[in-house]
């Protein structure tokens, strides 16, 4: 692989409901793209002779723990990696039953695109719909419908072109998707999926992996307003040299926007303002740094910075208080109650918070919200409001997938129990301070 | 393409920073494990991009079955010591003496006997944190990890309940005795580590280039013959692990693809003496890297049963 053009890196997951053939198209990926080795195929060969009847199994390579082997299905993400010339790839699989919704959230949260499978005999089911919905709900921008088993409809345009119409006819209530595109494949005999079929002539578009390789993901990430989560104060405390003891560095990674030296920067919640004098790294001095990219600021003035505080541009300022108003997904088989307290963590700070209202709990199939529930049961995804203990600074989830995130952690388990998208603030951070820091 | 923008290595470089730091900010005691091996000299200088111009705020630790290649640890301590940090060593010899350790008998690899000498130095550190060079393709029972994976009061991982990891907001919280095991590394195959290595221009043991050295053939594999036996007011280290008569011993061109120790670790023929030579054989390979170690060719489960008793 040359070096010449650098690789882009997309991060996509699957879903899909039980026997969809989540894994059969990711083996049939790994295999057609020839990411799988010999020894994985000895492998794949003796679980054939032992379980198969002698049939090799694509999916044995996803589903890895003996559990899922014994049970045929999938338990937990399981992440894969394939590269192409063009492009690298980092695969979630994701489960498709009921009671593992939280693992789908989980290997979406991070993802530039979701692949939602459709099973062609059975079409649109409940499942299509709620993985759909979270998809939409975790702001990814790519959709990818993957209508599978057509061999097993006779290649049915007419059966296609149902199912594309049910999907489009729900998807403008979701309206989050940068573009959604409908591919009819066979993960199982690999139609579409890496080389285009011959039994599809009907089909005018790109195959699976060609999609892949060239939807256009460089806009995914968010360059405008700055947001530096300050991660943690680099000291050096070294009393031998005077540089060194004089540093006080800024370390995180930038959640979204640019930075530049000599940039004026507000430091929240203080409200303190103060010029960017070096973006250090290990590498050298920059002259600038975008999201995502890992620094070390150091700013003209000698502030009282920690971990947690937030390093904005003036521009654009995010908010910031302690009324949150949020769509959660609730993980936990103990259900979420209004009048509870937990720990919430967003960008680096964590805070006490309580759960003062449950507005409504979603219906997955008609996308309606139906009002005070209440409480919210595992896979439930709702509405609700809450107050933290000490202020956020933050934004909306639409607008910045990292500044409007948090998780709930239950107080005693230390479970992770919800992940929370955040409303906008409805109005901006009024800072106290107007000077620059003396 | 705008020039706000990452490839896919310097993507995976902020990554693994980012989780290094949130270890460094939420963990009390963290310690780093750095065997020497190719994955962990990544791990080393993400810790520099991490914490430069600060010492890297952690101990090293590892874990010697020893049986160990003589290059790997040497290369361990110079690179700890160019470093200017504490490295830890405690091995398998240590916990059989103490009586914490029990050979199984007529077991030769002392693989899964690194679990309690591990499980040990973490209660005796009493570190709450320990940063592992494992990646997800290495593996069908990593390919589940998560980076931030919880270990009970045994040090054992439950694949059904682990916790769920979303967007890069990482759950630290432990009760008392529970400790995490961190992988940055978690989304970097094989082939971005030597990307990296060759990137960074850092060095590796010289056992991962060609070299000429005695090997002989058991069970599908090219195993290196140890050093002699010298000491004999002590048992033979390596009884069991030296070629019987039956396995005549050749002298080979090769090198090792992965590193466990000389027991486990298959030798690959190779002429390979450069990281660009190791970079084409990784793209052109059609064996997995783990298929060179007899400890996960133990069975379908090998990996999964270690890591579920507290492996990393």
């Amino acid at each position: 692989m040359s070096a010449n053009h650098p690789i882009e890196l997309l991060r996509f997951n699957t879903c899909g409901s039980v026997d969809d053939g989540k894994s059969t198209l990711i083996g049939r990926l790994l295999y057609d793209s020839k990411s799988i080795m010999e020894d994985q195929m000895e492998a794949l060969e003796r679980s054939a002779d032992i379980t198969g009847g002698g049939q090799i199994n694509l999916a044995n390579l996803t589903d890895g723990l003996r559990a899922e082997r014994e049970q045929g299905i999938t338990i937990d993400v399981a992440y894969r990696y394939f590269a192409t010339p063009r492009r690298k790839f980092i695969v979630a699989d994701t489960p498709g039953h009921v009671q593992y919704t939280r693992n789908m959230v989980t290997g979406a949260s991070t993802a530039n695109l979701s692949i939602v499978l459709v099973d062609a005999r059975m079409g649109v089911i409940e499942q299509t719909r709620r993985h759909t919905y979270i998809a939409a709900l975790l702001g990814i921008p790519h959709l990818v419908i993957a209508v599978n088993k057509m061999d097993l409809v006779d290649w049915s345009e007419a059966r296609f072109t149902e199912i594309r119409d049910e999907i489009e006819g729900f998807l403008p209530k979701l309206s989050s998707f940068k573009d959604v595109k409908f591919i009819p494949i066979s993960a199982l005999n690999g139609d579409n999926v890496v080389e285009p079929s011959k039994h599809t002539p009907w089909y005018v578009g790109p195959s699976l992996l060609g999609h892949l390789e060239t939807v256009h993901i460089a806009s995914d990430w968010n360059l405008s307003a700055l947001r530096f989560p300050v991660q943690w104060v680099n000291r050096p405390n070294n009393p031998t040299n005077k540089e060194l003891h004089d540093f006080r560095g800024l370390s995180g990674q930038i959640a979204s926007g640019i930075v530049k030296v000599g940039q004026k920067v507000m430091v929240l919640p203080s409200g303190m303002k103060s010029t960017v004098k070096e973006i250090w790294t290990f590498d050298g001095s920059l002259p600038e740094a975008f999201c995502p990219q890992s620094v070390t600021l150091q700013l003209a003035h000698d502030l009282d910075i920690s971990r947690g505080d937030m390093i904005v541009g003036l521009e654009g300022l995010p908010g910031m208080g302690t009324d949150l108003h949020a769509r959660v997904s609730w993980m936990n088989q103990r259900p979420l109650q209004r009048g509870k307290k937990y720990f919430l963590k967003h960008s680096t700070q964590t805070v006490q918070a309580m759960v003062t209202a449950l507005e409504s709990r979603i219906d997955i199939q008609t996308y309606d919200e139906l009002p005070e529930p209440a409480e919210l049961a595992m896979n439930d995804i709702g509405v609700i409001r809450l107050k933290t203990a000490k202020p956020l600074i933050y934004d909306g989830y639409g607008i910045n997938r990292l500044t409007g995130a948090f998780i709930l952690v239950e107080q005693g388990t230390n479970a992770t129990i919800a992940a929370g998208m955040l409303y906008p603030a409805l109005e901006a951070v009024k800072p106290e301070y107007n000077d620059f820091a003396i | 393409m705008s020039s706000y923008h990452l490839d896919h290595l310097q993507y995976l470089e902020t990554e693994a920073i980012h989780i290094m730091r949130e270890v460094a900010a939420e963990f009390e005691r963290p310690a780093l494990l750095f065997s020497g091996g190719k994955d962990s000299i990544c791990l080393l200088r993400l810790a520099e991009k991490a914490f430069r111009p600060s010492d890297i705020p952690m101990p090293f630790l590892n874990v010697e079955t020893g049986h160990e290649f003589p290059e790997l640890i040497e290369f361990r301590d110079r690179r700890a010591k160019q470093l200017g940090a504490k490295l830890i060593v405690r091995s398998v010899d240590e916990g059989i003496a103490k009586g914490f350790v029990t050979p199984t008998p007529g077991q030769i690899s002392r693989n899964q006997l690194q679990i309690p000498v591990l499980l040990n130095a973490i209660e005796e550190f009493r570190f709450d944190c320990a940063i592992g060079g494992a990646r997800r393709d290495e593996e069908k029972a990593r390919a589940k990890e998560r980076f931030f994976s919880f270990r009970d009061a045994f040090g054992q991982w439950d694949p059904k309940n682990q916790r769920p990891e979303i967007w890069n907001l990482y759950n630290a919280r432990l009760n008392q005795g529970e400790n995490m095991r961190v992988f940055p590394l978690s989304n970097w195959t094989e082939m971005d580590v030597w990307e990296y290595i060759r990137q960074e221009k850092l060095e590796v043991p010289n056992i991962y280039f060609s070299h000429t050295r005695d090997v002989f053939r058991r069970a599908g594999q090219w195993l290196p013959v140890p050093p002699p036996h010298t000491d004999s007011t002590k048992p033979d280290p390596f009884a069991g692990g030296r070629p019987k008569p039956n396995e005549p011993i050749q002298s080979m061109v090769c090198r090792v693809r992965t590193i466990a120790d000389m027991i486990s670790t298959g030798m690959i023929d190779s002429p390979a003496t450069t990281v660009d030579d190791i970079i084409g054989e990784v793209a052109a390979a059609r064996v997995t890297e783990r298929g060179t170690r007899a400890d996960d060719r133990a069975s379908e489960a090998a990996m999964e049963d270690r890591k579920k008793a507290g492996y990393f």
